[in-house]
């Protein structure tokens, strides 16, 4: 019997880690490329995209990723009375979304990293700038980025254990729902709606405040380059 | 009919002028050193030539037809500009190879890409790949380069990088070839190699643009010499200039040189 139980949890976790296994590849695959057309977004000349896109990827980091996965999963059930996606999509799509913005902060760094001298060498030899990004800068950013991109993937495995909260809450939701009867609106909107918007402004000022620290640090040893 | 002529080039950074006014010509098969101390304008105007900077004003005439003119180019596209950027080659003062590519790929990668332009290049894929791989080891030749063809940037001596750059240069035939500096980065030992190539490329009857310190070199090899000074040219002349110089700038700027 022993050797049974311990077959079945076996069993049980890999069919989770399968899970965490299918969250993990979707993300990587879709979030690695997005994160780069965010880093193209921030760095644009046109004014309008670039603080939008700064603004995202701002909000987004500053942020739980647990909450994001709670407004996405909850939050059209909440505001509009039903959901429009499958709560499995709403966990990929923050994510997803979550993990584009800190790999386009990374791309961000690694792109920096390369001396305008590899930009003005290819344009030189007249390539475009498309051509001078492909094939001269951007090997030479993957090589810079493998540690944090490294870190942050390795944060990404350990994450998906978030998921968890999803069905646990479903669970808990439904039990209200049967007791609060038609107060359940009610309750939702002051209960849950506002609580997660106004959690989210605290960390928000929170990380905004570390943001500025940073930039800070950032610009008092921008005075030399290396 | 000059190869180039360039007309009243200004450029300022903010509130520096850093160009007041360049002009000047330069015939087929010449070499023009440009000296001038640091902060000259010397690098800046050797920018312009090679469109890494747009000058305010002036234009730019190669082989008489007008390849920029401040006013008229304003809205030209960066097609447009980076065909005309290849009547210029450019060796840079720190070399700038592409460090994940060997030497061989250094300087076969801008022509297999621009021949992609080409209207027969899916036609004569082949031939064309080819004959870009075999003017390519031609050049990597010329630079006495070939015992390396295999190896990357980072395993070669400043002086061989440099050899590389000047190879990847004129692997886009330029019609005229500019140097910033070639040799400042590099260690006294090695600025003889690097020299001895710029030597016989002039021998070769490429038109070369020289931004140098080496006054021994560009008196040797320069057809005609332009002493640049707070954004103006100075002085202008023959190689002779620098053993009889007329202005007092001149004199004052070698004197310090040969302290």
């Amino acid at each position: 019997m022993g050797s049974a139980s311990f077959l079945s949890v076996t069993l049980n976790l890999l069919h989770g880690f399968y899970t965490t296994f299918l969250i993990f590849a979707i993300t990587l695959v879709v979030a690695i490329p997005l994160g780069l057309i965010i880093t193209f977004g921030s760095a644009s000349k046109i004014k309008p995209i670039s603080v939008v896109v700064r603004c995202f990827v701002w909000i987004i980091r500053g942020t739980p990723l647990l909450l994001q996965i709670l407004v996405l999963v909850y939050g059209p059930g909440l505001v509009f009375g039903h959901a429009f996606y499958e709560n499995s999509v709403g966990v990929m799509i923050a994510f997803i979304i979550n993990y584009a913005c800190y790999f386009s902060e990374i791309y961000r760094g690694g792109i920096e990293s390369i001396s305008r001298g590899q930009y003005e060498a290819g344009h030189v030899l007249g390539m475009t700038k498309s051509q001078v990004f492909f094939k001269v800068v951007l090997l030479q950013v993957v090589k810079h980025i493998i540690p944090p991109m490294g870190n942050e993937i390795i944060t990404l495995v350990k994450d998906t254990s978030l998921v968890r909260i999803v069905g646990a809450l479903m669970f808990m939701g439904s039990q209200y729902k049967e007791i609060l009867g038609k107060s359940f609106e009610y309750v939702s909107v002051n209960a849950l709606i506002w609580p997660l918007f106004y959690s989210g402004a605290f960390y928000l000022i929170f990380c905004g405040l570390l943001t500025l620290l940073f930039g800070y640090l950032e610009k008092k040893l921008d005075y030399y380059k290396s | 009919m000059s190869v180039l002529e360039v007309k009243n080039f200004k450029k300022s950074f903010g509130k520096i002028d850093v160009l007041k006014g360049i002009d000047f010509t330069l015939e087929k098969g010449e070499a023009l050193s440009i000296i001038g101390s640091s902060g000259s304008g010397k690098t800046t105007l050797l920018r312009c030539l090679n469109f890494l900077e747009a000058p305010e004003e002036g234009q730019m005439f190669v082989d008489g037809n007008c390849i920029f003119d401040a006013i008229k180019d304003k809205k030209i596209s960066s097609n447009e500009i980076r065909k005309r950027q290849l009547n210029f080659g450019l060796v840079f003062q720190n070399f700038n190879l592409f460090p994940q590519y060997t030497v061989f790929e250094n300087v076969c990668l801008a022509p297999k890409l621009l021949a992609k332009d080409r209207d027969d290049y899916k036609h004569n894929k082949k031939a064309i790949i080819e004959e870009i791989e075999e003017n390519a080891k031609k050049l990597i030749e010329r630079v006495g380069m070939t015992s390396r063809i295999n190896m990357y940037p980072c395993q070669l001596s400043g002086g061989q990088q440099q050899r590389v750059a000047i190879a990847r240069a004129l692997a886009m035939d330029p019609k005229i070839l500019c140097f910033d500096e070639p040799t400042s980065a590099l260690d006294p030992e090695l600025t003889g190699e690097v020299l001895k190539v710029i030597r016989s490329l002039k021998d070769g009857d490429t038109t070369m643009v020289i931004v140098t310190h080496e006054m021994n070199f560009a008196k040797e090899v320069s057809d005609k010499i332009i002493f640049m000074d707070e954004g103006v040219i100075a002085e202008q002349g023959t190689p002779m200039m620098l053993e009889n110089p007329q202005t007092e700038r001149l004199k004052a700027f070698l004197t310090a040189f040969n302290q």
